[in-house]
Protein backbone atom coordinates (compact mmCIF):
# COMPACT_ATOMS: atom_id res chain seq x y z
CA UNK A 1 0.00 0.00 0.00
CA UNK A 2 1.06 3.18 -1.05
CA UNK A 3 0.45 4.88 2.17
CA UNK A 4 2.71 2.11 4.51
CA UNK A 5 5.03 3.27 2.47
CA UNK A 6 4.67 7.16 2.49
CA UNK A 7 4.04 6.42 6.16
CA UNK A 8 7.65 4.86 7.09
CA UNK A 9 9.61 6.49 3.93
CA UNK A 10 8.77 9.59 6.01
CA UNK A 11 9.53 8.85 9.30
CA UNK A 12 12.79 8.32 8.47
CA UNK A 13 13.10 11.34 6.48
CA UNK A 14 12.23 13.31 9.31
CA UNK A 15 14.59 11.58 11.82
CA UNK A 16 17.45 12.09 8.49
CA UNK A 17 16.75 15.73 8.31
CA UNK A 18 17.49 16.11 12.35
CA UNK A 19 20.51 14.00 11.99
CA UNK A 20 21.45 16.23 9.21
CA UNK A 21 21.16 19.73 11.09
CA UNK A 22 22.65 18.44 14.34
CA UNK A 23 25.67 17.01 11.94
CA UNK A 24 26.51 20.19 10.39
CA UNK A 25 26.34 22.30 13.58
CA UNK A 26 28.71 19.88 14.58
CA UNK A 27 30.88 20.42 11.57
CA UNK A 28 30.60 24.25 11.86
CA UNK A 29 31.70 24.03 15.33
CA UNK A 30 34.60 21.73 14.71
CA UNK A 31 36.14 25.09 12.07
CA UNK A 32 35.13 27.34 14.97
CA UNK A 33 37.37 25.23 17.56
CA UNK A 34 40.14 25.23 14.99
CA UNK A 35 40.00 28.92 14.31
CA UNK A 36 40.29 29.30 17.60
CA UNK A 37 43.21 26.98 18.29
CA UNK A 38 45.17 28.92 15.51
CA UNK A 39 44.30 32.39 17.35
CA UNK A 40 45.45 30.94 21.01
CA UNK A 41 48.56 29.60 19.66
CA UNK B 1 33.01 6.58 27.24
CA UNK B 2 33.82 7.33 22.96
CA UNK B 3 33.88 3.36 22.26
CA UNK B 4 30.32 2.36 23.56
CA UNK B 5 29.07 4.72 21.35
CA UNK B 6 29.91 3.27 17.93
CA UNK B 7 29.44 0.08 19.45
CA UNK B 8 25.66 1.11 20.60
CA UNK B 9 24.88 2.62 17.19
CA UNK B 10 25.19 -0.78 15.29
CA UNK B 11 23.59 -2.53 17.64
CA UNK B 12 20.68 -0.26 17.75
CA UNK B 13 20.78 -0.12 13.77
CA UNK B 14 20.67 -3.52 13.58
CA UNK B 15 17.75 -3.67 16.23
CA UNK B 16 15.98 -1.04 13.97
CA UNK B 17 16.56 -3.45 11.17
CA UNK B 18 14.92 -6.13 12.43
CA UNK B 19 12.01 -4.22 14.37
CA UNK B 20 11.63 -3.18 10.90
CA UNK B 21 11.62 -6.25 9.01
CA UNK B 22 8.86 -7.74 12.01
CA UNK B 23 6.90 -4.62 11.10
CA UNK B 24 6.73 -4.93 7.58
CA UNK B 25 6.45 -8.80 7.23
CA UNK B 26 6.94 -10.68 10.29
CA UNK B 27 3.72 -9.57 12.23
CA UNK B 28 0.48 -10.62 10.84
CA UNK B 29 -1.71 -8.99 8.71
CA UNK B 30 -4.79 -7.31 10.30
CA UNK B 31 -7.92 -8.34 9.13
CA UNK B 32 -10.12 -5.35 8.45
CA UNK B 33 -7.57 -2.68 7.73
CA UNK B 34 -5.01 -4.81 6.17
CA UNK B 35 -1.57 -3.89 5.63
CA UNK B 36 -1.78 -0.11 6.11
CA UNK B 37 -1.99 -0.75 9.73
CA UNK B 38 1.23 -1.84 9.71
CA UNK B 39 2.10 2.28 10.53
CA UNK B 40 0.61 1.19 13.51
CA UNK B 41 4.43 -0.12 14.49
CA UNK B 42 5.97 3.28 13.94
CA UNK B 43 3.02 5.57 14.76
CA UNK B 44 2.47 4.29 18.70
CA UNK B 45 6.23 3.74 19.18
CA UNK B 46 7.12 6.98 18.19
CA UNK B 47 3.86 8.60 20.21
CA UNK B 48 5.45 6.42 23.61
CA UNK B 49 8.75 7.71 23.04
CA UNK B 50 8.08 11.38 22.28
CA UNK B 51 5.85 10.90 25.89
CA UNK B 52 8.77 9.87 27.55
CA UNK B 53 10.93 12.46 26.50
CA UNK B 54 8.80 15.22 27.26
CA UNK B 55 8.80 13.34 30.66
CA UNK B 56 12.43 13.56 31.31
CA UNK B 57 12.17 17.57 29.99
CA UNK B 58 10.12 17.79 32.79
CA UNK B 59 12.24 16.23 35.14
CA UNK B 60 14.95 18.25 34.42
CA UNK B 61 13.33 21.55 33.55
CA UNK B 62 12.16 20.96 37.84
CA UNK B 63 15.83 19.77 38.89
CA UNK B 64 17.55 22.92 36.87
CA UNK B 65 14.94 25.13 38.65
CA UNK B 66 15.89 23.78 41.92
CA UNK B 67 19.84 23.02 41.45
CA UNK B 68 20.92 25.56 38.60
CA UNK B 69 22.42 22.51 36.99
CA UNK B 70 24.29 23.34 33.53
CA UNK B 71 23.48 19.64 32.79
CA UNK B 72 20.16 19.44 33.31
CA UNK B 73 19.52 22.47 31.52
CA UNK B 74 20.99 20.60 28.30
CA UNK B 75 18.97 17.52 29.15
CA UNK B 76 16.12 19.99 29.17
CA UNK B 77 17.10 21.43 25.86
CA UNK B 78 17.89 17.94 24.05
CA UNK B 79 15.02 15.86 24.74
CA UNK B 80 12.67 19.00 23.86
CA UNK B 81 14.37 18.98 20.31
CA UNK B 82 13.98 15.08 19.84
CA UNK B 83 10.77 14.99 21.37
CA UNK B 84 9.55 17.62 19.01
CA UNK B 85 11.67 15.83 16.22
CA UNK B 86 9.30 12.08 17.24
CA UNK B 87 5.87 14.00 17.59
CA UNK B 88 6.36 15.10 14.16
CA UNK B 89 6.56 11.62 13.13
CA UNK B 90 3.15 10.73 14.72
CA UNK B 91 1.43 13.52 13.32
CA UNK B 92 2.83 12.66 9.85
CA UNK B 93 2.16 8.98 10.11
CA UNK B 94 -1.52 9.60 11.61
CA UNK B 95 -3.25 10.79 8.95
CA UNK B 96 -0.80 8.78 6.13
CA UNK B 97 -3.03 6.04 8.27
CA UNK B 98 -6.26 7.91 8.64
CA UNK B 99 -6.71 8.58 5.17
CA UNK B 100 -7.13 5.50 3.83
CA UNK B 101 -8.61 3.69 6.33
CA UNK B 102 -10.91 6.63 7.64
CA UNK B 103 -10.97 8.39 3.95
CA UNK B 104 -10.22 11.70 6.07
CA UNK B 105 -6.83 12.88 6.96
CA UNK B 106 -7.52 14.47 10.28
CA UNK B 107 -9.41 13.21 13.23
CA UNK B 108 -9.94 14.63 16.50
CA UNK B 109 -8.66 10.97 17.67
CA UNK B 110 -7.09 11.64 21.88
CA UNK B 111 -3.96 10.27 20.63
CA UNK B 112 -3.30 12.80 17.32
CA UNK B 113 -5.36 15.78 19.19
CA UNK B 114 -3.11 15.46 22.23
CA UNK B 115 -0.09 14.83 20.36
CA UNK B 116 -0.55 18.06 18.10
CA UNK B 117 -1.06 20.12 21.77
CA UNK B 118 2.06 18.75 22.97
CA UNK B 119 3.98 19.47 19.46
CA UNK B 120 2.53 22.87 19.66
CA UNK B 121 3.65 23.47 23.28
CA UNK B 122 7.46 22.35 22.95
CA UNK B 123 7.45 24.01 19.84
CA UNK B 124 6.96 27.32 21.64
CA UNK B 125 9.67 26.21 24.11
CA UNK B 126 11.75 25.50 21.95
CA UNK B 127 11.07 29.11 19.78
CA UNK B 128 11.40 30.70 23.66
CA UNK B 129 14.92 29.04 23.91
CA UNK B 130 16.01 30.81 20.78
CA UNK B 131 14.54 34.23 20.58
CA UNK B 132 15.10 35.07 24.39
CA UNK B 133 17.70 37.30 24.43
CA UNK B 134 18.05 36.97 28.32
CA UNK B 135 21.01 35.90 30.05
CA UNK B 136 18.82 33.24 32.06
CA UNK B 137 16.91 31.89 29.39
CA UNK B 138 17.15 27.98 30.91
CA UNK B 139 15.47 29.48 34.21
CA UNK B 140 12.61 30.91 31.76
CA UNK B 141 12.58 27.75 29.50
CA UNK B 142 12.65 25.56 33.12
CA UNK B 143 9.46 27.41 33.86
CA UNK B 144 7.75 27.10 30.40
CA UNK B 145 8.75 23.29 30.96
CA UNK B 146 6.55 23.20 33.93
CA UNK B 147 3.83 24.91 32.76
CA UNK B 148 3.80 22.80 29.59
CA UNK B 149 3.93 19.38 31.88
CA UNK B 150 1.00 20.77 34.16
CA UNK B 151 -1.13 21.06 31.51
CA UNK B 152 -0.54 17.96 29.81
CA UNK B 153 -3.24 16.22 32.21
CA UNK B 154 -5.65 19.00 31.34
CA UNK B 155 -5.22 18.57 27.56
CA UNK B 156 -5.74 15.03 27.58
CA UNK B 157 -8.93 15.26 29.53
CA UNK B 158 -10.54 17.90 27.46
CA UNK B 159 -10.10 16.34 24.65
CA UNK B 160 -11.19 13.08 26.36
CA UNK B 161 -14.37 14.48 27.49
CA UNK B 162 -14.79 16.38 23.81
CA UNK B 163 -15.06 13.36 22.06
CA UNK B 164 -17.31 11.96 24.41
CA UNK B 165 -19.39 14.78 23.42
CA UNK B 166 -18.52 14.40 19.82
CA UNK B 167 -17.54 10.80 18.63
CA UNK B 168 -14.55 10.50 16.04
CA UNK B 169 -13.21 8.13 14.19
CA UNK B 170 -10.36 6.11 16.39
CA UNK B 171 -6.90 5.88 14.97
CA UNK B 172 -4.99 2.70 16.22
CA UNK B 173 -8.15 0.36 17.41
CA UNK B 174 -9.08 0.05 20.74
CA UNK B 175 -9.22 -3.22 22.55
CA UNK B 176 -7.01 -5.91 23.03
CA UNK B 177 -4.16 -6.62 20.56
CA UNK B 178 -2.96 -9.73 19.44
CA UNK B 179 0.35 -10.77 21.24
CA UNK B 180 2.72 -11.68 17.94
CA UNK B 181 1.55 -7.87 16.72
CA UNK B 182 2.44 -6.72 20.71
CA UNK B 183 5.37 -8.37 20.18
CA UNK B 184 6.54 -6.70 17.00
CA UNK B 185 5.01 -3.31 18.83
CA UNK B 186 7.53 -3.70 21.80
CA UNK B 187 10.13 -4.85 19.45
CA UNK B 188 9.57 -1.32 17.48
CA UNK B 189 9.59 0.58 20.95
CA UNK B 190 12.76 -1.18 22.17
CA UNK B 191 14.18 0.00 18.73
CA UNK B 192 13.06 3.38 18.69
CA UNK B 193 14.32 3.86 22.33
CA UNK B 194 17.72 2.90 21.45
CA UNK B 195 17.57 4.85 18.24
CA UNK B 196 15.99 7.84 21.00
CA UNK B 197 18.98 7.63 23.37
CA UNK B 198 21.48 7.87 20.49
CA UNK B 199 20.53 11.23 19.08
CA UNK B 200 19.99 12.45 22.48
CA UNK B 201 23.44 11.32 23.21
CA UNK B 202 24.73 13.20 20.36
CA UNK B 203 22.56 16.75 20.64
CA UNK B 204 23.95 16.47 24.02
CA UNK B 205 27.56 15.99 23.33
CA UNK B 206 27.15 18.86 20.86
CA UNK B 207 25.57 21.20 23.06
CA UNK B 208 28.43 20.59 25.68
CA UNK B 209 30.75 21.71 23.32
CA UNK B 210 29.04 24.63 21.90
CA UNK B 211 28.61 26.19 25.25
CA UNK B 212 32.71 24.73 25.91
CA UNK B 213 33.59 27.18 22.59
CA UNK B 214 31.18 29.94 23.60
CA UNK B 215 32.72 30.23 26.68
CA UNK B 216 36.68 30.26 25.46
CA UNK B 217 35.40 32.44 22.45
CA UNK B 218 33.97 35.28 25.40
CA UNK B 219 37.28 34.58 27.18
CA UNK B 220 39.54 35.53 23.84
CA UNK B 221 37.40 38.74 23.40
CA UNK B 222 37.97 39.60 26.93
CA UNK B 223 41.52 38.72 27.10
CA UNK B 224 42.70 39.71 23.25
CA UNK B 225 45.47 42.17 23.32
CA UNK B 226 44.23 43.56 19.57
CA UNK B 227 40.85 44.49 21.24
CA UNK B 228 39.91 47.77 22.26
CA UNK B 229 38.77 47.54 25.47
CA UNK B 230 41.73 48.12 28.08
CA UNK C 1 3.50 37.00 59.45
CA UNK C 2 0.27 39.43 60.00
CA UNK C 3 2.68 42.36 58.86
CA UNK C 4 3.70 40.23 55.81
CA UNK C 5 0.42 39.36 54.79
CA UNK C 6 -0.65 43.12 54.83
CA UNK C 7 2.30 44.20 52.88
CA UNK C 8 1.42 41.93 49.93
CA UNK C 9 -2.26 42.88 50.01
CA UNK C 10 -1.16 46.92 50.53
CA UNK C 11 1.67 47.06 47.33
CA UNK C 12 -1.18 44.67 45.32
CA UNK C 13 -3.75 47.01 46.19
CA UNK C 14 -1.54 49.96 45.48
CA UNK C 15 -0.12 48.94 42.45
CA UNK C 16 -3.74 47.78 40.82
CA UNK C 17 -5.07 51.43 41.67
CA UNK C 18 -2.01 53.15 40.15
CA UNK C 19 -2.40 51.07 37.49
CA UNK C 20 -6.08 51.49 37.32
CA UNK C 21 -5.64 55.17 37.74
CA UNK C 22 -2.94 55.64 34.94
CA UNK C 23 -5.04 53.97 32.69
CA UNK C 24 -8.16 56.24 33.24
CA UNK C 25 -6.20 58.93 32.75
CA UNK C 26 -4.81 57.72 29.28
CA UNK C 27 -6.98 55.02 28.45
CA UNK C 28 -4.50 53.76 25.94
CA UNK C 29 -5.11 49.86 26.25
CA UNK C 30 -8.70 50.12 26.58
CA UNK C 31 -9.47 52.70 23.36
CA UNK C 32 -6.71 50.21 21.54
CA UNK C 33 -8.72 47.29 22.80
CA UNK C 34 -12.27 48.43 22.21
CA UNK C 35 -11.31 49.16 18.58
CA UNK C 36 -9.20 46.13 18.00
CA UNK C 37 -12.31 43.99 19.06
CA UNK C 38 -14.87 45.83 17.07
CA UNK C 39 -12.83 45.42 13.63
CA UNK C 40 -12.86 41.64 14.62
CA UNK C 41 -17.05 41.58 15.48
CA UNK C 42 -17.38 44.09 12.49
CA UNK C 43 -15.11 41.18 10.23
CA UNK C 44 -16.22 38.18 11.35
CA UNK C 45 -20.21 39.36 10.72
CA UNK C 46 -19.20 40.34 7.26
CA UNK C 47 -17.82 37.00 7.14
CA UNK C 48 -20.66 34.89 8.28
CA UNK C 49 -24.18 35.46 8.14
CA UNK C 50 -25.90 32.88 9.86
CA UNK C 51 -29.04 32.44 10.80
CA UNK C 52 -30.12 32.43 14.43
CA UNK C 53 -29.96 28.07 14.82
CA UNK C 54 -26.38 28.12 13.15
CA UNK C 55 -25.69 31.58 15.70
CA UNK C 56 -26.22 29.58 18.23
CA UNK C 57 -23.44 26.82 17.52
CA UNK C 58 -20.57 28.64 15.90
CA UNK C 59 -20.55 31.81 18.28
CA UNK C 60 -19.08 29.95 21.30
CA UNK C 61 -16.01 29.86 19.19
CA UNK C 62 -16.01 33.37 17.32
CA UNK C 63 -16.63 35.04 20.88
CA UNK C 64 -13.47 33.43 22.38
CA UNK C 65 -11.55 33.88 19.40
CA UNK C 66 -12.43 37.62 19.57
CA UNK C 67 -11.68 37.95 23.48
CA UNK C 68 -8.76 35.99 22.93
CA UNK C 69 -7.63 38.17 20.36
CA UNK C 70 -8.62 41.15 22.41
CA UNK C 71 -6.73 39.75 25.68
CA UNK C 72 -3.21 39.55 23.70
CA UNK C 73 -3.68 43.22 23.27
CA UNK C 74 -3.78 44.13 26.51
CA UNK C 75 -1.71 41.99 27.67
CA UNK C 76 1.18 43.01 25.26
CA UNK C 77 1.05 45.79 27.02
CA UNK C 78 1.29 44.49 30.63
CA UNK C 79 4.99 45.60 31.51
CA UNK C 80 5.66 47.92 28.83
CA UNK C 81 5.19 50.98 31.18
CA UNK C 82 7.58 49.24 33.88
CA UNK C 83 9.98 48.37 31.69
CA UNK C 84 9.94 52.42 30.74
CA UNK C 85 10.58 53.84 33.78
CA UNK C 86 12.98 50.40 35.03
CA UNK C 87 10.17 50.07 37.94
CA UNK C 88 11.38 46.43 37.82
CA UNK C 89 14.29 47.00 39.17
CA UNK C 90 13.01 48.70 42.14
CA UNK C 91 10.88 45.68 42.85
CA UNK C 92 13.91 43.64 42.85
CA UNK C 93 15.35 45.55 45.12
CA UNK C 94 12.17 46.87 47.28
CA UNK C 95 11.22 44.36 50.42
CA UNK C 96 7.99 43.96 48.73
CA UNK C 97 7.31 40.24 47.55
CA UNK C 98 7.20 39.73 43.89
CA UNK C 99 4.01 38.13 44.06
CA UNK C 100 1.69 41.59 45.13
CA UNK C 101 3.28 42.49 41.70
CA UNK C 102 1.79 39.72 39.55
CA UNK C 103 -1.41 39.52 41.75
CA UNK C 104 -1.78 43.48 40.82
CA UNK C 105 -0.71 43.28 37.03
CA UNK C 106 -2.87 40.13 36.61
CA UNK C 107 -5.98 41.37 38.19
CA UNK C 108 -5.55 44.59 36.53
CA UNK C 109 -5.17 42.79 33.33
CA UNK C 110 -8.70 41.02 34.17
CA UNK C 111 -10.52 43.72 34.74
CA UNK C 112 -9.69 45.40 31.63
CA UNK C 113 -10.44 42.42 29.59
CA UNK C 114 -13.43 41.86 31.31
CA UNK C 115 -14.83 45.13 30.83
CA UNK C 116 -14.17 44.67 27.17
CA UNK C 117 -15.97 41.79 27.22
CA UNK C 118 -19.49 43.53 28.83
CA UNK C 119 -18.77 46.06 26.00
CA UNK C 120 -18.56 43.61 23.20
CA UNK C 121 -21.20 41.86 24.27
CA UNK C 122 -24.02 43.41 23.39
CA UNK C 123 -22.88 43.88 19.71
CA UNK C 124 -22.32 40.08 19.33
CA UNK C 125 -25.84 40.06 20.45
CA UNK C 126 -26.99 42.23 17.86
CA UNK C 127 -25.25 41.09 15.12
CA UNK C 128 -25.59 37.74 15.60
CA UNK C 129 -29.34 37.46 17.30
CA UNK C 130 -27.94 35.91 20.17
CA UNK C 131 -30.10 33.83 22.61
CA UNK C 132 -29.56 31.53 25.02
CA UNK C 133 -31.21 28.58 24.90
CA UNK C 134 -29.84 27.11 28.48
CA UNK C 135 -29.03 28.59 31.77
CA UNK C 136 -27.90 32.06 30.95
CA UNK C 137 -26.76 32.75 33.65
CA UNK C 138 -24.07 29.98 33.72
CA UNK C 139 -22.42 32.17 31.19
CA UNK C 140 -21.05 34.56 33.86
CA UNK C 141 -18.97 31.99 35.38
CA UNK C 142 -17.65 30.51 32.10
CA UNK C 143 -16.80 34.08 31.56
CA UNK C 144 -15.05 34.75 34.57
CA UNK C 145 -13.36 31.71 34.59
CA UNK C 146 -12.35 31.74 31.40
CA UNK C 147 -10.94 35.45 31.18
CA UNK C 148 -8.77 34.31 34.62
CA UNK C 149 -7.25 31.39 32.74
CA UNK C 150 -6.18 33.65 29.93
CA UNK C 151 -5.49 36.45 31.73
CA UNK C 152 -3.24 34.66 34.45
CA UNK C 153 -1.06 32.88 32.38
CA UNK C 154 -0.74 35.64 29.73
CA UNK C 155 0.69 37.87 32.36
CA UNK C 156 3.26 35.23 33.32
CA UNK C 157 4.14 34.73 30.13
CA UNK C 158 4.45 38.39 28.98
CA UNK C 159 6.84 38.72 31.92
CA UNK C 160 8.68 35.97 30.39
CA UNK C 161 8.52 37.81 26.81
CA UNK C 162 10.45 40.59 28.14
CA UNK C 163 13.74 40.16 27.30
CA UNK C 164 13.15 38.27 23.51
CA UNK C 165 13.00 39.52 20.10
CA UNK C 166 10.16 39.63 18.45
CA UNK C 167 8.47 40.20 22.13
CA UNK C 168 4.68 41.04 21.08
CA UNK C 169 4.55 37.90 18.72
CA UNK C 170 6.45 35.61 21.48
CA UNK C 171 3.74 36.35 23.73
CA UNK C 172 0.76 34.66 21.55
CA UNK C 173 2.64 31.89 20.51
CA UNK C 174 3.76 30.65 24.29
CA UNK C 175 0.34 31.27 25.29
CA UNK C 176 -1.90 29.73 22.68
CA UNK C 177 -0.86 25.99 23.13
CA UNK C 178 -1.06 26.39 26.67
CA UNK C 179 -4.63 27.86 26.77
CA UNK C 180 -5.83 25.02 24.71
CA UNK C 181 -7.57 22.90 27.27
CA UNK C 182 -9.00 26.11 28.82
CA UNK C 183 -10.25 27.59 25.39
CA UNK C 184 -11.91 24.26 24.40
CA UNK C 185 -13.52 23.97 27.61
CA UNK C 186 -14.97 28.10 27.02
CA UNK C 187 -15.90 27.44 23.99
CA UNK C 188 -17.87 24.47 24.47
CA UNK C 189 -19.29 25.23 27.78
CA UNK C 190 -20.55 28.38 25.99
CA UNK C 191 -22.05 26.49 22.70
CA UNK C 192 -24.04 23.82 25.12
CA UNK C 193 -25.54 27.12 27.42
CA UNK C 194 -26.53 28.84 24.00
CA UNK C 195 -27.87 25.63 22.11
CA UNK C 196 -29.51 24.36 25.67
CA UNK C 197 -27.82 21.18 23.94
CA UNK C 198 -26.86 19.27 27.25
CA UNK C 199 -24.46 20.46 30.56
CA UNK C 200 -21.74 22.74 30.50
CA UNK C 201 -21.11 21.50 34.00
CA UNK C 202 -17.76 19.18 33.35
CA UNK C 203 -16.21 22.26 31.09
CA UNK C 204 -16.85 24.65 34.05
CA UNK C 205 -14.89 22.46 36.49
CA UNK C 206 -12.23 22.27 33.92
CA UNK C 207 -12.07 25.69 34.26
CA UNK C 208 -11.86 26.16 38.22
CA UNK C 209 -8.93 23.69 37.74
CA UNK C 210 -7.16 24.53 35.09
CA UNK C 211 -7.17 28.04 36.84
CA UNK C 212 -6.47 26.87 40.26
CA UNK C 213 -3.34 24.91 38.55
CA UNK C 214 -1.84 27.47 36.86
CA UNK C 215 -2.47 30.17 39.28
CA UNK C 216 -0.43 28.09 41.85
CA UNK C 217 2.31 27.67 39.09
CA UNK C 218 2.66 31.30 38.65
CA UNK C 219 2.26 32.34 41.80
CA UNK C 220 5.35 29.73 42.56
CA UNK C 221 7.51 30.37 39.77
CA UNK C 222 6.94 34.57 39.12
CA UNK C 223 9.66 35.32 41.39
CA UNK C 224 11.98 32.79 39.48
CA UNK C 225 11.08 34.99 36.49
CA UNK C 226 11.60 38.36 37.87
CA UNK C 227 14.93 37.66 39.06
CA UNK C 228 15.71 36.14 35.66
CA UNK C 229 15.29 39.49 33.59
Amino acid sequence: MKFLYAAYAATWLIHIAYLVTVARRYARLKREIQDLNRDLR
Amino acid sequence: MKKVFPIFAVLTAGLLSYALYQALIGAPTEQTMGDVQRIFYYHVPSAWTAFLLFSINFVASVWYLIRRNTGADIVALVTAEVGVVFCTVVLVTGPLWARPVWGIWWTWDIRLTSTLVLWLIYVSYLLLRRFSTSGQTPVLAAALAVFGALDVPLVYFSIWFFRTQHPQPVIGGGGSIDPRMLHVLLINWLAFLCFAFLVCWSRYRLERLQRDVEETQALEALLDPRSSVR
Amino acid sequence: MRAESQAVSGVTRATLAKDIRLEWRSKDAINSMLFFALLVVVVFAFSFDPTAEESRQIAGGLVWVAFLFAAVVALNQTWAREIRNQVLDAYRVSPAPPNSLFVAKAVGNFLFVAILECLMTPLFIVFYKLRALGPGWQLVPVAALGTWALVVNGTFFAAMSLRTRSREIMLPLLLFPISIPALLAMVEATTIILSGDGRARFWIVLLATYDLVFTTASLALFEKILDAE
